[in-house]
Order: C-alpha cells, then sequence, then structure tokens
C-alpha cells in the first residue's frame, strides 16, 4: 500500500530524516514511534504532501507523491498535530468544506452523516468549533481525515492534550478504524502503540531504529525473560535450588517483601518459560509460592535500551555532528 | 479551487471584516466624490475623483488581502489545503478572487456616487473619462490585490501583512511624486515606467492604452505566480 524508499530529508547540515524505508500493508495500523524531533512529523508531511524530500520516493497504491501528487492526496486523510479547524464554522459546514475540498462523488448527506455517526459527532453538528472542547476539535480533526473515505489515514499524535476519558475514546476510534483503513499514527506515548498498533517503527534522530510486529517487539529487544518470585521456604536453599533449574540464567534474592517470605528474581533462558518447572520445583520441597509475576519490559523500557543500544554503537563524530 | 472561493467569501461576512472594509470603502469614496465635485469650488474635472480613489486603494485593500493565507498560518489550517488534493495554483487563484470579488461588490456600489453627475450635472458628463477610468481602476485593483495576496503568504501577521502590503502599494502610487527631485533623466524614465500613477492618467483621459493594460496585467500576474512560488518553496526549504 505505502512504499517508502530512501527517504531522506535534509536542512542544510541537519538530517530531519535519514534514509529511512518501510512498507506499509493494506489495513495495517503501524506506529511511529520516537522522541519529540526524531522525524515523525517530517516523514508524516513528506508522505502527505505538503513537504518535499531531498532523496528518495514514497508511493502510495502505486502513485508517486511527487510525481503526482493530486492523485495521491486523494487516498489519504491527514489529521497533522494541529488540527487544521475553521473555528469560525459549525462542524456540519466544515465538513461540507473538506466535502467540496476534496472533491468528493459520494452521496454528500449520507457520508457526512455517517462520518459523523462514526465519530460520535451528531450532537454538536450545528455548533460552532470555536466553542468546541479539545477532545470534539480532535474529533473533527478525525472527522475531516475520514471525508472521502481515502484507503489511508494519517496521525500525527492524535491524543495530546487529551483527558485520560478522551484519549480512551480516541484510541477506540483509531483501532476501530483500522478494520476498514490503513492508519499510520505517530505518537512518543509508548502504551498508545502498544494499545492501538499491529506494527510500531521506532525512530531516532532521522533513522529507523526497530520495525517488528508490536508481539515480537519485547522479545527483539530484550531476549530473556524475568520472573519475579515471592516464595515462603530458607532463602539460601531456595536460591540454590532456582539456580539450579536448567532453564535459569540467573536467580537471585532481592529481599523480603513479605513476612515470612522471600522474593527472588529470576531470569530464564531466551524463549523458555520457566514458570512451571519453578512451581513444580517448589511444590517438591514444600514451598510455597505466594507470588508469581512476570516482569516483563514495557515500552518505556525497550525503547530507552533501543536507542541508547544505538546511540552507543554509533561512532561519537557523527552523533555530534547530526546535533550541530 | 469553488470550495476555497466560497469559504473565503463567506469568513468574509462571518467575520468583521468584510463589513468593516465596506463601510470604509463606501465612505472614503463618498467623501472624496462630494469633496472633488459637490463642493463649491470644486473642478469640474471628474477625473480628479478617480485619482484620489486610486489613492485610497492603498489603503483600504490591504484590508481585504491580509487575512487571506496570514491567517491561515496562524490557525494552522494551510496544512489541510496543501495536504487536499489541489494545486497551488488554484488555491492562490481562489483566494486572489475572492478577495478581488469583495473588491468589486464595493466598487460596483460606489459607483452610485456618479449617478446624480448624469443625472444634475448641466452640460455633458465626460463619459470617455468615467468609463476608462473605472476600467482602469478594476485593472490596478487586480494588480494591488495581487501584491497583498502575495505579501499576505509571507507572514503570520495580519498586521504585517497589511502594513507591508500599504507600504508596497504606496510606493507604486508614489513614486512618480520624486521624478521632479531627480535630475537623471534615466532614472526618471525608469520611476515613471514602474509608477502605477503615470499609467492610470493616461486611461483617465480616455485613451486606451494597451501599454497600461499589459502593464496591469502582467503585474496581477506576476504577483500571483511569486505566491505560487512562496509555497512551492516552502515545500522545498
Amino acid at each position: 500500500m505505502i512504499e517508502i524508499k530512501n527517504l531522506v530529508k535534509r536542512y542544510g547540515d541537519n538530517y530531519a530524516v535519514n534514509d529511512i524505508s518501510f512498507s506499509i500493508e493494506d489495513g495495517e495500523i503501524v506506529g511511529f514511534l520516537g522522541p519529540n524531533g526524531a522525524g515523525k512529523t517530517t516523514t508524516m508531511s513528506i508522505l502527505t504532501g505538503c513537504l518535499s524530500c531531498t532523496s528518495g520516493s514514497v508511493t502510495i497504491n502505486g502513485v508517486d507523491v511527487f510525481d503526482d501528487p493530486l492523485q495521491a492526496k486523494k487516498m489519504i486523510g491527514y489529521l497533522p498535530e494541529f488540527p487544521p479547524l475553521y473555528l469560525e464554522m459549525t462542524v456540519w459546514e466544515y465538513l461540507n468544506f473538506v466535502y467540496d475540498l476534496k472533491e468528493c462523488t459520494l452521496a454528500r448527506e449520507a457520508h457526512l452523516s455517517e462520518i459523523c455517526d462514526r465519530v460520535k459527532l451528531t450532537d454538536v453538528q450545528g455548533r460552532i468549533i470555536r466553542n468546541l472542547s479539545k477532545g470534539y476539535r480532535q474529533r473533527v480533526g478525525i472527522a475531516q481525515a475520514l471525508v472521502g473515505n481515502p484507503r489511508v489515514i494519517i496521525f500525527d499524535e492524535p491524543t495530546v492534550g487529551l483527558d485520560p476519558k478522551q484519549i480512551i475514546e480516541i484510541r477506540t476510534l483509531i483501532k476501530d478504524l483500522g478494520q476498514d483503513h490503513t492508519v499510520i499514527l505517530s505518537t512518543h506515548i509508548l502504551p498508545e502503540v502498544q494499545m492501538v498498533c499491529d506494527r510500531i517503527v521506532i525512530i531516532n534522530r532521522g533513522k529507523i531504529v526497530a520495525d517488528e510486529k508490536t508481539e515480537d517487539i519485547e522479545k527483539v529487544v530484550v531476549g530473556a525473560r524475568q520472573i519475579q518470585l515471592k516464595i515462603c521456604g530458607p532463602a539460601k536453599e531456595v536460591e540454590s535450588s532456582l539456580k539450579a533449574l536448567s532453564g535459569i540464567k540467573y536467580a537471585e534474592v532481592i529481599g523480603e517483601r513479605e513476612l515470612s517470605s522471600t522474593a527472588y528474581l529470576v531470569e530464564s533462558e531466551p524463549g523458555l518459560d520457566m514458570r512451571k518447572s519453578i512451581f513444580n520445583l517448589c511444590a517438591s520441597h514444600g514451598w510455597p509460592i505466594i507470588g508469581m509475576e512476570a516482569v516483563g519490559l514495557n515500552l518505556e523500557e525497550i525503547f530507552i535500551s533501543v536507542v541508547d543500544e544505538k546511540e552507543a554503537s554509533a561512532p561519537k563524530k557523527k552523533t555530534r555532528k547530526q546535533r550541530g | 479551487m469553488f470550495a476555497i472561493y466560497k469559504r473565503e467569501m463567506r469568513s468574509y461576512f462571518v467575520s468583521p471584516i468584510g463589513y468593516i472594509y465596506l463601510a470604509i470603502f463606501l465612505a472614503v469614496s463618498g467623501v472624496i466624490f462630494s469633496l472633488t465635485t459637490l463642493t463649491k469650488g470644486a473642478s469640474s474635472d471628474i477625473s480628479l475623483y478617480f485619482t484620489y480613489m486610486l489613492m485610497s486603494f492603498f489603503v483600504v485593500l490591504p484590508l481585504l488581502t491580509m487575512k487571506l493565507f496570514a491567517d491561515e498560518k496562524r490557525q494552522r489550517t494551510e496544512t489541510l489545503l496543501i495536504s487536499s488534493p489541489v494545486s497551488l495554483t488554484s488555491m492562490v487563484a481562489a483566494k486572489f478572487f475572492a478577495a478581488f470579488s469583495m473588491f468589486l461588490i464595493g466598487f460596483l456600489v460606489s459607483l452610485i456616487n456618479l449617478v446624480p453627475f448624469f443625472y444634475f450635472a448641466s452640460g455633458t458628463p465626460d463619459t470617455q473619462t468615467i468609463f476608462g477610468s473605472i476600467f482602469g481602476l478594476i485593472l490596478i485593483a487586480a494588480a494591488f490585490i495581487a501584491i497583498g495576496v502575495m505579501v499576505s503568504a509571507l507572514t503570520e501577521s495580519q498586521l504585517i501583512a497589511a502594513l507591508g502590503t500599504m507600504v508596497i502599494l504606496l510606493l507604486l502610487v508614489m513614486i512618480s511624486a520624486f521624478n521632479s527631485s531627480i535630475d537623471s533623466y534615466f532614472l526618471r524614465s525608469i520611476l515613471s515606467w514602474i509608477s502605477v500613477m503615470d499609467r492610470f492618467s493616461a486611461l483617465t483621459v480616455g485613451r486606451f492604452d494597451v501599454s497600461a493594460i499589459v502593464y496591469f496585467i502582467s503585474l496581477c500576474f506576476s504577483f500571483l505566480f511569486l505566491t505560487v512560488r512562496v509555497y512551492e518553496k516552502r515545500r522545498w526549504a
């Protein structure tokens, strides 16, 4: 559906986007993740034809964004970081304007009502956008992107500045849209991509540092799996038998957490689930397990580790140059 | 393109700016007309009215053009226009025509001023001067609006857009005033070539001056072209 090849955007000596390539299949929800200034918005602006690139190519459904921008733009709905709303218009007038602007051919009334229904705007249809809350304005922005039923929808930080309830609603909506659209979403909030996206592309300083399926990404980055245990029993004995268990890479006492129990941190070899054998071990010794918790790395940690790893392996001169 | 035009026209009348513009334009034209023709001792030369009208353009026309692009930028709505399947040329054209239509509305209404002239003046009015001047003013307004459109595309602030346009228009209108104090014939001829006033005066006497018409139309087109380039350049920056 979307093919990005060797995309470079340079401002003087500064690379905003440095040789990015990836492709997105039809119907995927892809999360574009990175710290502020990583090049997310730049990439999205190039995708939507708002910005040119220094070199490289972008094709959407086989149409080159630079050769045939009008055709390509017809297939894209774009919600920029700041929703482009004309505050003096009512929601309905605004959507009608967008409808005309995109030269839609779908039945006007039916199409716009359907969009309003979908993003739950029907109640405020007749109100002036200036008087709407931030959450509703964001919805109007999303509605705008849906006009004309484009195949690709691009959201740039869609949940910034919303309250927790609104964030959940918008995420649900995006997930729902993913069923019949290709969705690209940028964010620096990690649980968001974890919740919404099928695939995560992590970008830092204009380069892709990871591109994985959401469920794979923890494995790839961490490789090993940690378990925190709370076991009632003689601490030293438990520790040594845990260490002796095959498949366990490492075990240690991390302290007394509850009365008469000790907490342990156990790390298993990659790809092994040790929970059953730990249970069997403890059962055979008569040590009750009162707590067992997988310490899965959350995306924050993954993110930091990926970014740090890349930085550590990159030559120092280069990083300094990129900063300057 | 028509969608943008329609939205611009609508926004003139939803915000106060359209009404303010029309009020100022009609008041100014009325005052100028009374002063130049109806007061005691006024000249019978109607072309004076049109000349003063031209001078008023540099104050009133920036009111129409200042918001066109500056406000889109401030409200961050231009991404919508740029990311939608509309070419930059038609985007600029739509905005130009919206401002030009507003001008035409005010200008056509202001022609009512001339009605008493036709009915009550003793003697025959100089129709050649009148129609020539009207034609000339419309062309000049188109050129001035194009300049305002471009300045508006350069800034985020409506105030700067308006002031910048005023300065450029003032220079274009007044440039021949410096002529008398310049010795070099070469410079003088260049200045009078640029001067809008000198070219306009040819039209006011009812002479169908092709070079003046070509000058105004090309002024208009070049500034609209430059506006498109401003946006093109921003994409490539």
